[in-house]
């Protein structure tokens, strides 16, 4: 290689995993790779906990019940905050690319800006979800 | 190696279109599923008090002894299926390159989902 004298060009490979965390992605990118997440996420919690859960609710009286006694436990509270953030953002997240798709809102600023919206609104939507699971009220 | 086959440089792309037709289900499944959000929203947010009764009525009632409630659950839950099929497939497609592993986990995606469109319907229908 170093015969012809020329340096040879940095090739680049597939980005490692402590680049992949250093990464700073603009907000449209922190939002895509978060709808990605979320979907995955319930796509695997569907069969094993929403809907369990949800036959517990809807078979009878006393698993209707039940699902509050379960709900109790701490670790119940954080896997059910999880999945309410999930499924809130890929909603919101999703809204927005149904907006995009239409072409409405895609120059860079707007882009942006509806990115940091959509951020903001799943939160916010979350934090409500996450007061009342809690029990706030 | 289809990279070293000489296609010339106006190469006219044709296709059945089924990435436009997988593009689209996705985007209608997607819309679909917002309406029915907002239907169970609405209906909860119309309810007298969070009940048993109030939940399981959401997703049995009928219209002229036509069991609306469950056909609209099961439509929504075979367009959940599939748009979750289509998301799934594309994160499978962009990050797990040998062909073998990819196709296993395309299948093992259906199974996952038709098994749990199975446990829906039957549920809503059954119980």
């Amino acid at each position: 290689m170093a015969e012809s004298g020329v340096k040879p060009r940095k090739t680049f490979r597939n980005i490692s995993v402590p680049q992949i965390l250093s990464y700073r992605l603009p907000p449209a990118g922190q939002i895509s790779i978060l709808h990605r997440i979320s979907g995955a996420i319930l796509f695997l919690a569907l069969p094993i906990i929403i809907l369990p859960l949800f036959a517990m609710s809807f078979v009878s009286q006393a698993g209707f019940d039940a699902i509050a006694v379960i709900s109790d436990m701490v670790i119940v509270k954080l896997i059910l905050l999880v999945l309410i953030w999930g499924y809130l953002h890929h909603f919101c997240a999703g809204i927005r690319y149904l907006v995009l798709d239409l072409h409405i809102g895609l120059d860079k600023v707007s882009a942006q800006r509806s990115a940091r919206v959509v951020l903001g609104v799943s939160l916010a939507l979350t934090l409500v979800f996450g007061l009342k699971l809690f029990g706030a009220w | 190696m289809a990279s070293q086959e000489k296609i010339g440089q106006n190469r006219l792309v044709v296709g059945a279109h089924y990435g436009t037709a997988q593009y689209i289900i996705q985007r209608v499944t997607a819309i679909i599923l917002v309406v029915y959000t907002l239907v169970l929203l609405i209906g909860i947010l119309s309810m007298s008090g969070f009940t048993y009764e109030g939940w399981r009525n959401l997703f049995t009632f009928q219209v002229l002894l036509m069991p609306v409630g469950q056909v609209l659950a099961s439509l929504a839950f075979i367009s959940l299926a599939w748009h979750a099929y289509i998301g799934i497939r594309d994160i499978w497609m962009d990050y797990v390159k040998p062909v073998g592993i990819r196709l296993g986990l395309y299948v093992l995606s259906i199974l996952w989902l038709a098994g749990a469109a199975i446990y829906f319907i039957v549920l809503v229908w059954g119980s």
